[in-house]
């Protein structure tokens, strides 16, 4: 009897608190909204969206070069980590031996758990000024946010891809190697391409943490709002601008951080869709089992 | 049935502690709170801790936020004390009492290698504004200038443009950093950088300009010569009463002065508000 009772207790407590993340996270989104219509009723939400000159002594609220700041130091850093932890992580769960094993673990986790304005620090005191004296410019700008924000990535890929990665069913690997396949052709033909559904999330995963990364981001980006011209340019964050200017704001200014977040959320949303997208794409045409 | 008891006693427990962080029996203090400019915050972080040490029935808590979060958070009577970096806009004064606690100045750091000691006022507005682009027009190295600034919103930035830069804009491509330690740092790392921090966060990392000739020092600032001064505000809603009003009263003691000096801000001696 009392088990019975414990288990619904179990059970209810399990519903109450998925069903309270669910609250909170609408209470937020429902709170931001709120908080940014007044910049979108006066300021206009295209205008808003598309304007290019951010200046709020002078009233003007665009953000345009800030999405575009955001999406630049995102992609790019993508463009730097992926590479990187896939064959990492391919590393990891097939080819290395155990001790090496037993090293790289906990390495990548202690990545992983560095807190961020540390990294920016070390951006800021290190980075910086070696882009400049061997790439040009003045050292902050997308290059070097996005090389920091690489490394912040990183483990997030590796762990959950080699995750991806080990739990592809032995049998898979089994048949093709009985089939002849070399050890090579096996992990390039059979296990990647099952493990490829975990492999996307990972990369969604990252995608949301570059895009949501304020603080390293902020010493080390320039936070200049214009629409860069090369990677050395210096470019403002979306996030930059909300976590520069909070303490400041008043008014219309307070508001239109606000909508700077709402721009920064529906970005997020229409970047989890495309990448979801692909994600249940790959899981179709792979049609081996559900990883 | 073991469980059920450890569970029993846990929970006995939570409520213990939540019962007492909620009444905390014999404790009260009287709470003091300040908020505002992140320029004045150390120095009302000492005053503070110097202030509480001598009465220990006194809670000071003592936040950052801004300049503007300080005028804000006073007028609505969120906080007890805001406090500011810059002067007060005349709509910004409304029902507000100023307490000008002491004088800092505003540095023009550049790096340490660059040849430069000397800047006019002109040469800075027109370096800020991006019509002086290269350290060669100034006497300097053949060299582009990077100009680093505070954001938007900052005291030092907007006691920089009001006394600087007057109604030239600052160019729109300088950097920005969100702390005059970060400032500081981008300086000392870049030998073309130039940037301002307020005197109080000043050191040896970075080289102080002179400007108009005058080198900056407690004493250029005292004496009104350094052309780059601003204000060190208490804001109060109000006459203000009790504690709050002893502790402001304590500030402008000659034992606050004091605290005040050994932050390398310079103290305001008198009480120089509107009012009286």
């Amino acid at each position: 009897m009392i088990s019975r009772t414990r288990e619904m207790l179990i059970e209810k407590g399990l519903f109450l608190t998925a069903i309270f993340s669910i609250i909170i996270i609408l209470l937020i989104v429902l709170f931001i909204f709120r908080e940014a219509i007044p910049i979108f009723q006066e300021y206009g939400f295209i205008h808003f969206i598309f304007g290019w000159e951010w200046a709020p002594s002078d009233g003007e609220y665009g953000v345009f070069t800030m999405i575009v700041g955001s999406l630049c130091i995102t992609f790019l850093s993508l463009a730097i980590a992926v590479p990187f932890s896939f064959l990492c992580a391919i590393f990891m769960a097939e080819i290395a031996p155990q001790f090496m094993r037993r090293i790289l673990k906990p390495v990548i986790e202690t990545l992983a758990a560095i807190p961020s304005v540390v990294y920016g620090f070390f951006g800021l005191i290190v980075l910086v000024p070696l882009v400049r004296t061997h790439i040009g410019g003045t050292g902050f700008g997308i290059l070097t946010a996005s090389l920091i924000l690489a490394i912040m990535i990183m483990p997030t890929i590796i762990s959950v891809s080699e995750d991806a990665i080990k739990s592809v069913p032995l049998e898979y690997k089994e048949a093709s190697l009985a089939l002849g396949a070399t050890h090579w052709q096996t992990i390039r033909h059979v296990i990647v391409p099952a493990a490829i559904p975990g492999i996307i999330t990972s990369i969604i995963l990252a995608m949301g943490r570059a895009i949501g990364e304020t603080l390293a981001v902020i010493m080390v980006a320039g936070n200049v709002a214009q629409i860069p011209s090369s990677i050395l340019d210096p470019v403002r964050a979306l996030t930059s601008n909300i976590a520069l200017e909070m303490g400041y704001a008043t008014g219309l200014h307070y508001s239109a951080l606000f909508g700077t977040a709402v721009i920064l959320f529906i970005v997020i949303m229409i970047l989890l869709v495309i990448a979801n997208y692909f994600h249940y794409k790959k899981k179709i045409v792979v049609g081996g089992g559900y990883l | 049935m073991h469980l059920e008891i450890k569970w029993k006693g846990g929970i006995l427990l939570i409520f213990v502690i939540v019962l007492y962080l909620l009444f905390r029996p014999g404790v009260h203090y009287e709470r003091i709170e300040i908020a505002g400019s992140t320029s004045v915050q150390p120095v009302a972080e000492k005053l503070a801790a110097e202030y509480m040490k001598k009465h220990p029935d006194v809670k000071i808590n003592v936040q950052g936020g801004g300049s503007g979060m300080g005028i804000r958070t006073a007028q609505q009577g969120v906080v007890d004390i805001g406090t500011s970096s810059k002067s007060l806009k005349p709509e910004e004064k409304d029902g507000l009492k100023e307490y000008v606690i002491g004088k800092d100045g505003i540095v023009i750091a550049v790096n340490k290698e660059n040849p430069i000691d000397d800047l006019t006022k002109e040469q800075l507005r027109d370096i800020f504004s991006g019509k002086i682009r290269n350290w060669k027009e100034v006497g300097g190295p053949d060299a582009e200038i990077h100009v680093i600034v505070r954001e938007e919103g900052s005291g030092t930035r907007s006691s920089f443009q009001s006394l600087v830069m007057k109604d030239a804009k600052i160019r729109s491509d300088a950097i920005v950093q969100g702390s005059t330690e970060s400032v500081k740092q981008s300086v000392k790392q870049d030998p073309y950088a130039i940037g301002f921090v307020s005197m109080s966060h000043m050191s040896d990392d970075v080289k102080a300009l002179k400007i108009d000739g005058v080198q900056p020092s407690e004493r250029t600032v005292a004496d009104g010569s350094y052309p780059l001064v601003v204000p060190f505000i208490f804001l109060t809603k109000g006459e203000p009463t009790g504690v709050v009003k002893d502790f402001i009263k304590w500030v402008f003691s000659p034992e606050g002065q004091n605290i005040i000096r050994s932050e390398r801000v310079v103290p305001a001696i008198a009480n120089v508000s509107d009012d009286d």
